[in-house]
């Protein structure tokens, strides 16, 4: 059994985005970056598929971008994952691109599974997994908050706006974490350690025989300002007053 | 432009949000003179087509095969009529439904999608659209590079459609089972444990934060205050996540989107990812124990107490009516 892990490099939730003044992207400097949330999930859900397998289970955890997605994969390391490859590329990507990228990657390494975050936090595109599951004509569950194997292949839960739905899926296949599929363990200093000294593999577009050919062209960006009354009331009479009177709105 | 309308149903007629789907096809068809049809996925289906036939035009592809919303079996019925037809832009509104299928049938057509969009424009005759990143910090301008175009759309941002004065046609779609894909089999469907309205729906969305211990309190207080204001219930992730309310309800970046008339948070800090779902609404209301609580910075009424007595007083004052 082998599982592929994509990762992403998202930056650091909690902090504030702030948009240069000519629009033409974020400020990064100082900026705090992290495996996307929803990956991790992805990287928690592997291991534990590979902690209850009774056959060997790889986990290759694999990043498109620059150099510095090391950083993020040191950390899937770290968690657990048994490797890591560095797909570099400098280029500015939309999830086509990453999803040409992956499926050129995944053919070579030719996992039984991909499991990877069901959106990005930063782009907020979640697209990169269902196109990847098109391309490799593959069938895909999304927003999975539940895994099982069985005979044949791997039944899902999945969280709709329909309520859960369970369906079945053949591998090789795709699957996109929730939020509740499980929560992430914190990787030991002791493994963290022993990940630094890991070998991050690094191949290039080159390698894989893919050029990038942009989809979504960005043509600027904007802060959005927040415009509100920010009105304290002093009791919930006060605040029902407003509600009604003013807002009318009960 | 010809644009072709993923329309989301619940077996008697189409979502709201797909008539908001409708609202922002009709204005891009306005400007590029083209075309505008509704396409319809699933199994008996007679009731649902005469439904979207009030907006549009409507293609129905009915077959037992499509009975459950399988992601690889609609793509390939979306992307086989896109092909045959030579639709230009492709659009659904933005809820798990879409979500799982569109960014699929983008996969299989080229790869140029917007999700999420909030507004378009034309620039030197381009169609552009607006959509957020960064928890909705951050609007960004895009234009899509080759044909088809898909995207979906935050029905918040577009009024529903209105019926149009005279029925459209309806057009049966023909599909081969045998071209099918056959790797994923739909099981069985937990329906939602709630009888109150669709979060995304309701003209007043109540939402519950950390401050609620449990789900009894959870029902009890902001069940309760929903049922006397005929309003939908969300929470933040934090109740999600301590399993106090299932993630259909989570109302967020990366939950559901919604932009009631009356937004009411109780005892929610107000994370930036909770508010990216929520700062839209027409008029919000946040009571927290916390005065710095971030929720304050973004609410228009703002009420420093505990949830546990304000919403057991709330809900009197309305028994007392």
């Amino acid at each position: 059994m082998k599982i592929l892990v994509p990762i992403k490099r998202v930056p650091d939730t909690d902090q504030k985005i702030q948009v240069k003044p000519d629009g033409s992207g974020i400020v990064t400097d100082g900026l705090p970056f992290v495996i996307n949330p929803f990956d991790a999930i992805a990287v928690e859900e592997a291991l534990r598929i590979r902690e209850r397998s009774t056959d060997a289970a790889e986990v290759l955890a694999v990043s498109v971008g620059t150099e510095a997605c090391k950083a993020q994969l040191r950390t899937a390391l770290a968690m657990g994952a048994d490797n890591a490859t560095l797909i570099l590329c400098d280029a500015p990507l939309d999830p086509w691109n990453v999803a040409c990228v992956l499926k050129a990657f995944a053919q070579r390494y030719q996992p039984d599974l991909i499991l990877m975050g069901k959106q990005g936090v930063d782009d907020d595109h979640g697209q990169t997994g269902q196109m990847l599951a098109a391309l490799l004509d593959w069938p895909q569950a999304t927003f999975a908050s539940k895994t099982e194997f069985i005979t044949g292949g791997l039944r899902v839960t999945r969280e709709t706006d329909a309520g859960l739905e369970i369906v079945r899926v053949s591998l090789p296949a795709v699957v996109t974490a929730d939020l509740r599929l499980n929560e992430p363990r914190y990787a030991s200093m002791t493994s963290i350690m022993k990940a630094r000294k890991k070998t991050i593999e690094r191949i290039t577009m080159a390698d894989l025989g893919v050029n990038i050919e942009p989809r979504v062209e960005v043509l600027g960006l904007e802060a959005v300002p927040s415009r509100r009354k920010t009105v304290r009331v002093g009791s919930l009479d006060e605040l029902l007053v407003k509600l009604r009177d003013e807002e009318k709105v009960l | 432009m010809r644009v072709l309308i993923l329309c989301e149903h619940d077996g008697k007629g189409i979502r709201l949000g797909s008539r908001s789907a409708v609202a922002f096809a009709n204005a891009v068809e306005e400007q590029t003179r083209g075309s505008v049809e509704c396409l319809l996925l699933g199994h008996s289906l007679a009731t649902v087509a005469q439904d979207a036939a009030a907006y549009a035009p409507v293609l129905v592809a009915d077959h037992p095969a499509l009975a459950n919303p399988v992601a690889d079996r609609y793509a390939k019925v979306i992307t086989d009529l896109v092909k045959e037809r030579g639709f230009d832009l492709v659009v659904a509104a933005a809820t798990t439904f879409a979500k799982d299928i569109l960014p699929r049938a983008a996969g299989v057509l080229g790869g140029a999608m917007a999700s999420e969009v909030i507004g378009h424009e034309f620039r030197e005759g381009r169609l552009c659209f607006r959509r957020p990143l960064f928890a909705g910090a951050v609007v960004a301008t895009v234009a899509l590079h080759g044909k088809p175009q898909i995207v979906t759309v935050r029905p918040s941002a577009y009024a529903p459609a209105s019926a149009r004065a005279e029925y459209s046609a309806i057009t049966n779609v023909t599909i081969d089972e045998a071209s099918l894909p056959k790797k994923t089999e739909f099981e069985a469907l937990q329906s939602k444990l709630s009888n109150r309205p669709d979060v995304t729906e309701a003209r007043i969305v109540i939402s519950g934060g950390r401050a609620i211990k449990n789900s009894e309190d959870f029902e009890r207080l902001v069940g309760g205050l929903a049922d006397k204001l005929h309003a939908a219930t969300g929470s933040s992730r934090a109740l999600v996540d301590a399993g106090i309310t299932p993630n259909a309800f989570q109302v967020g970046q990366t939950g559901k989107v919604v932009a009631p008339e009356l937004y009411i948070a109780l005892g929610i800090s107000g994370a930036v990812q909770h508010l990216a779902g929520m700062k839209n609404s027409k008029t919000i209301v946040a009571i927290n124990s916390d005065p710095e609580a971030p929720i304050f910075e973004v609410a228009d009424y703002c009420l420093v107490g505990d949830v546990y007595e304000i919403v057991p007083q709330w809900i009197a004052g309305l028994n007392g009516k």
